[in-house]
């Protein structure tokens, strides 16, 4: 009888077959350690070979213990293998049934928001930041020199017919009605330096609260003194606010207007950019958004902020962080800023 | 103002569509607010089928007429109605047939059944087809006329009313026009006119006036400008002798002119000066009146015809008050101005007029006064007697007194051409301060200077020359005299700045090359407060508050809902409303009414708000305005999900970690929590805080007591109340970091058992103190009270983490501090390691 034919060589072969048939059918942890048990453990087929090997002739037994190595390593790679597969699949259907709602809502968390104003003056401080101008910031309650006399607008002008003016209990004093003060304060302090600063605040009007005007509200001015500062240079100026803040391609105009404190003095109309300019409820029909006042400074007032007239000259614009933020966000009730309801400050 | 088309026609010819009219005025500083078209097409009209090139730039109302539907027509006869007493019909011609038309205007009843009329009545017929107003519709609804049978009569045109023209609301009869209108004429062409609201411009008084108006259209167009001319005989006997004029003080009666017109009968004005008055917004009255408004209209100078024959014969004593026309008797001041006879007072200089010697349909003699008044004592008056007028509101912006000639010359002439009579030979005019003209001198370096363009002063020179100025070259220089009806241009740099405007306007805005700016860039300060305040801003919003912006105007009861008034307010003299009558010292009490507004709205509500209250300060002086900040919270911890977790409420912790993130967000550090007393707050649940000595202010849980006064629901209120300045204050200029820690760190828990009474913050100082570097993080992670540690004592853990930056910390090294630790605490507090 030769080596190869020895019986025990054709069992090694069986053994291997009969434990991978009935592997796939270990389809869970329970019967892969089963299998592992039957076919791998201390009295499987395989391992009773291992352990019987006296019984071989001497000379087979390296041949009988190098093909049950292999069949031991062939079940062990195929128990691997299965054991793979069974966790995969376990852990398919685990996740499977651990399947969501995706539709179902998060859980809200909490957003905190700037007030839509707080939004529209940054905006501001940004694009003419980028020109250079500065913050300046002046106070509520003025005097009536600086609020109106400074500013070329002497007791009982006629001028003095532009503003409702609150005036306080004691004498002299007013809450201010523009952030025009501000100029004479920025001069005064940074005299006789080249000036470009912005004026934000809030100002007041004595006038009956309606969806269209407001005790209190908020302006900003643009204020640039120096040497050499021209009409041109307000346009050009101003034009360049219009795009970044309304649109690249937004047409503007300037036309004559009148405030004491500046001369040549104009008004800033753009183009509606609610209609393009064909005529809606916005713009009144007119095509036209009046945005902001504005003018060379008046060489008294330039005077007054301790600035020679024959040397200096400078521009000065005020808008009304409002009236921006109305037009942008179609909102036709100017009370929604101060009431602070809620519904309408979430919506920025 | 109201500016009437063809009266501006007068004096300029305008060829314009009503569109580039409106564009020209707008652009040389007349702003155009509205357009009102009496039967001229305007740009997109339904009636003419214009439209426009997309670009709508004005408001434009009325009704274009088509002038082949609607025509002047003649009445001959008015006959009654066979079915119906309130309707007629109208025998009228059209100049092409003649008709029978219905209508039920009632001011033609009176004609009813008198056969054919000596003379037709002169209507505004309007065809089948034609577009019209329905007169009897609210508001403004176009119609067609169709073909219709009323009461059996058959309809298909009409003759209407103002109201369905679009000429005005008048909607009680028929128009009826002049007789010599002429039949067949297409209404527009006869009627056609349009009213252009224009807003006039404080310095611009000189242009409330039609001449004004033309003045300056004639000189953007570089037209001819006809000004008005008197031109009826003078044929009375002087005024010389009849009247006398004293000025107390010419500077508040610059001047003075007296007129007289003799056997005058007031009667209606011609039917063309009505209608210019009531297009312009003035309600005709007699022709005596109307000359004066038309005058006023005309070149801007007020009149007043008193009935001389009144003043010669009335008697009377020094009154200190005067009736006026709108008979209110008024008390008088000591700086109104007025003009009296030797009798007293006879009217308010410069407003109105007194009731005595008022023109009536029994004046037979006028003397008529064209004066200048100081604009200030107007104003003055105006604002005391709470009393405006026409003439007022000219005088108190300033009329120059060389149109108090013109205009009483002109008026004369008007009230004699309206009113028959004769005109007195000469003036009685006192001229004790006579106008100074200003004359400014102007460079081309001037002109560059303020608006960046070069312009040859020839034509500069030109450009003022249209509007009057007296220009004169004197080598390189232009001296410029101001024309002697404006009182807007002032003297020196103020001057130069005023001519250089009016050549601006000149030239036109649009003309002016934009720049960007090219003088130097100021020195680069930055706004140091304003970027901290953003700052906090950012971070409370970043820790999910929400922002708002409130009103500053409050009364004190609203914040005294708060907390007793501890001070004076800055007060309004004029509050607009007595709930808005100081300015707030207290922003925590206006957070407070945004939170009772909302409260219902959201499950949780956290707001915030950083801005300024208002403190009094002595001896006069300026308030000052600190910053505060308000900070409110209420409500649930964890917005409501539909998975049902059982809701918690806000407590003082939420709040405290807010006010702790906040200042970790600001880097600030070695903050001092203490228990504040505060009878805003819950006694219990009210902390300070401060900051290297600093008082940063107060937050905890509002007072119950106090929460009742504002709707706020039963969740406990949250509120900060800080001071902001102080706070920011606090901000390190710089600060540094640490490096990351290359060795492990090694956590230990720690538990202590102390007297109730001893605040944590003691307990977690004394670790890190003791701990020294090695211990780098001191956690509270539990409180536990119960029977097991006794009563009146508190068990606390701690986690502690130890780190070295020089190398892996040993059991030993940490035991050793651990030990230290533990010893510091029996020592001090007496506490107990729990669990020994």
């Amino acid at each position: 009888m030769s080596e190869e034919q020895h019986p025990i060589l054709n069992q090694l072969e069986q053994i291997q077959q009969d434990a991978l048939a009935v592997l796939e059918t270990a389809v869970d942890e329970a019967g892969i350690t089963a299998w592992r048990s039957a076919h791998l453990g201390r009295t499987s087929p395989v391992m009773t070979v291992f352990s019987q090997m006296g019984q071989f002739p001497k000379e087979l037994r390296p041949l009988v213990g190098q093909r049950a190595n292999q069949v031991k390593l062939a079940l062990e790679a195929a128990l691997a293998e299965q054991a793979e597969r069974v966790r995969q699949a376990e852990l398919a259907q685990k996740l499977a049934a651990e399947t969501l709602d995706v539709t179902l809502p998060g859980r809200p968390q909490t957003l905190g928001r700037l007030h839509p104003i707080t939004q529209t003056l940054r905006e501001i401080y940004r694009v003419m930041g980028e020109m250079g101008f500065q913050v300046y910031r002046a106070r509520d309650v003025e005097t009536d020199d600086y609020n109106f006399t400074l500013l070329n607008i002497p007791p009982h002008h006629p001028a003095r017919d532009m503003w409702d003016t609150y005036y306080m209990t004691t004498p002299g004093m007013v809450l201010r009605t523009h952030t025009s003060p501000g100029q004479i304060r920025a001069m005064r302090e940074y005299a006789p330096d080249p000036i470009r600063v912005i004026l934000p605040g809030m100002c007041y009007r004595y006038e009956q609260v309606s969806a269209r005007s407001e005790i209190q509200f908020n302006q900003v001015e643009l204020l640039a003194v120096g040497k050499g500062i021209t009409f041109g240079d307000l346009k050009g100026t101003l034009t360049d606010f219009a795009r970044r803040m309304f649109g690249q391609n937004v047409r503007t105009r300037l036309r004559p207007s009148y405030f004491p404190f500046t001369e040549p003095s104009a008004e800033m109309d753009v183009e509606c950019f609610v209609c393009g300019g064909k005529g809606c409820q916005v713009c009144k029909s007119s095509g036209w958004l009046e945005i902001l006042g504005c003018g060379m400074v008046h060489p008294k007032v330039l005077e007054n902020g301790g600035y020679d007239p024959r040397e200096f000259t400078g521009f000065a614009a005020g808008m009304g962080p409002e009236r921006i933020t109305m037009l942008r966000h179609r909102i036709d009730d100017i009370r929604y800023f101060w009431s602070d309801d809620v519904r309408f400050l979430e919506q920025f | 103002m109201k500016v009437v088309l063809s009266w501006l026609k007068d004096y300029v010819d305008i060829d314009l569509s009503l569109e580039e009219l409106a564009r020209l005025l707008t652009r040389i500083g007349l702003e155009v607010e509205e357009v009102h078209s009496i039967g001229l097409p305007y740009p997109d009209d339904s009636v003419t089928g214009m439209k426009s090139d997309g670009h709508q730039e004005f408001k434009f109302n009325g009704l274009a007429w088509a002038p082949d539907k609607i025509v002047v027509a003649q009445i001959d006869e008015v006959m009654p109605h066979p079915n119906a007493d309130r309707l007629v019909l109208c025998r009228l011609k059209d100049g092409v047939d003649e008709y029978v038309v219905l209508t039920g205007a009632p001011n033609l009843f009176e004609y009813k059944g008198r056969g054919p009329l000596p003379q037709p009545l002169k209507v505004a017929y309007a065809r089948e087809g034609a577009r019209i107003y329905d007169g009897h519709a609210e508001g403004l609804v176009l119609t067609t006329l169709k073909r219709a049978k009323i009461r059996g009569v058959e309809s298909f045109s009409m003759v209407c009313s103002e109201k369905e023209l679009g000429i005005s609301e008048e909607h009680e009869g028929i128009m009826l026009l002049p007789p010599d209108a002429p039949t067949g004429t297409p209404l527009v062409d006869y009627l056609g006119d349009a009213v252009y609201e224009v807003s006039i411009l404080p310095n611009m008084i000189r242009n409330a006036c039609m001449l004004g108006v033309a003045r300056e259209i004639a000189a953007a167009l570089g037209k001819p400008l006809r000004k008005p001319v008197h031109s009826l005989p003078v044929t009375g006997a002087p005024l010389e002798g009849q009247v006398a004029i004293e000025i107390t003080d010419p500077n508040l009666n610059p001047r003075f002119v007296l007129g007289l017109v003799r056997d005058v009968r007031p009667m209606p004005s011609p039917d063309w000066v009505q209608r210019r008055l009531k297009l312009a917004g003035m309600r005709p009255i007699n022709s005596i009146v109307d000359a004066t408004n038309y005058v006023m209209l005309e070149i801007g100078q007020p009149l007043h015809a008193f009935d001389y024959d009144v003043l010669v014969e009335r008697a009377g004593g020094k009154a200190p008050t005067i009736i006026t026309l709108d008979n209110v008797e008024r008390q008088l001041d000591p700086y109104t101005i007025l003009v009296t006879d030797t009798a007293g007072a006879l009217s308010l200089a410069g407003v109105m007029g007194g009731l005595e010697s008022e023109v009536t349909d029994r004046t037979r003699t006028v003397l008529l006064e064209g004066a200048c008044w100081n604009f200030i004592n107007i104003r003055r008056t105006i604002s005391a007697q709470r009393l405006s007028s026409e003439a007022a509101y000219r005088f108190s912006r300033g009329v120059h007194p060389s149109l108090s000639q013109w205009g009483v010359e002109l008026g004369m002439d008007r009230i004699a051409g309206w009113s028959g009579g004769s005109i007195a030979a000469g003036l009685v005019d006192a001229y004790p301060l006579p106008a100074v003209d200003p004359v400014v001198e102007i460079t081309v370096e001037d002109i560059h200077r303020l608006l960046g363009i070069d312009l040859d002063l020839n034509l500069a020179a030109e450009l003022l020359k249209r509007l009057e100025f007296i220009c004169r070259m004197d080598e390189d220089r232009l001296l410029v005299q101001t024309p002697p009806h404006r009182l807007d241009i002032g003297t020196g740099v103020t001057g130069k700045a005023d001519i250089i405007e009016e050549i601006a306007r000149m030239v036109g805005y649009d003309q002016i090359p934009a720049t960007r700016l090219s003088s130097s860039l100021p020195p680069q300060r930055g706004n140091a407060a304003l970027e901290r305040e953003e700052k906090l801003r950012d971070i409370l919003a970043r820790l999910g508050l929400q922002e708002v912006i409130t009103y500053r105007l409050t009364a004190p009861e609203r914040e005294e809902r708060l907390a007793p008034l501890d001070g004076e307010y800055m007060a309004l003299q004029n509050p607009i409303a007595p709930d808005r009558r100081v300015m707030r010292r207290s922003l925590l009490a206006a957070l407070l009414e945004v939170a009772e507004r909302n409260i219902r709205l959201r499950e949780r509500l956290a707001l915030f708000e950083i801005g300024p209250v208002f403190i009094p300060q002595p001896d006069g002086d300026l308030p000052a305005e600190p910053t505060r900040l308000a900070i409110f919270m209420a409500g649930q911890r964890d917005l409501p999900a539909w998975d049902g977790a059982s809701p918690t409420r806000l407590d003082f912790y939420d709040l405290k970690g807010i006010v702790e993130a906040m200042l970790a967000g600001l880097h600030i550090s070695g903050a001092v929590y203490e228990l504040a007393v505060d009878a805003r707050f819950h006694p219990g649940k009210c902390a300070s805080i401060v900051v290297n000595g600093s008082q940063l202010g107060v937050f905890g849980e509002l007072h119950p007591a106090v929460q009742r006064r504002w709707d706020l629901g039963d969740a406990p209120a949250l509120c900060a109340d800080l001071d902001a300045d102080a706070l920011l204050a606090c901000l390190p200029d710089r600060r540094e970091t640490l490096p990351v820690p290359a060795y492990p760190a090694i956590l230990e828990d720690i538990a202590v058992i102390v007297d109730e009474a001893i605040p944590a913050s003691r307990v977690a100082d004394l670790i890190r103190q003791t701990g020294g570097k090695l211990v780098v993080d001191v956690r509270l992670f539990d409180v536990f009270r119960g029977d097991q540690i006794g009563s009146g004592k508190k068990s606390l853990a701690y986690s502690l983490t130890y780190q070295s930056m020089e190398g892996t910390l040993t059991d030993r090294e940490t035991a050793q501090v651990r030990n230290r630790i533990v010893r510091r605490l029996e020592q001090e507090l007496g506490a107990k390691l729990r669990g020994e």
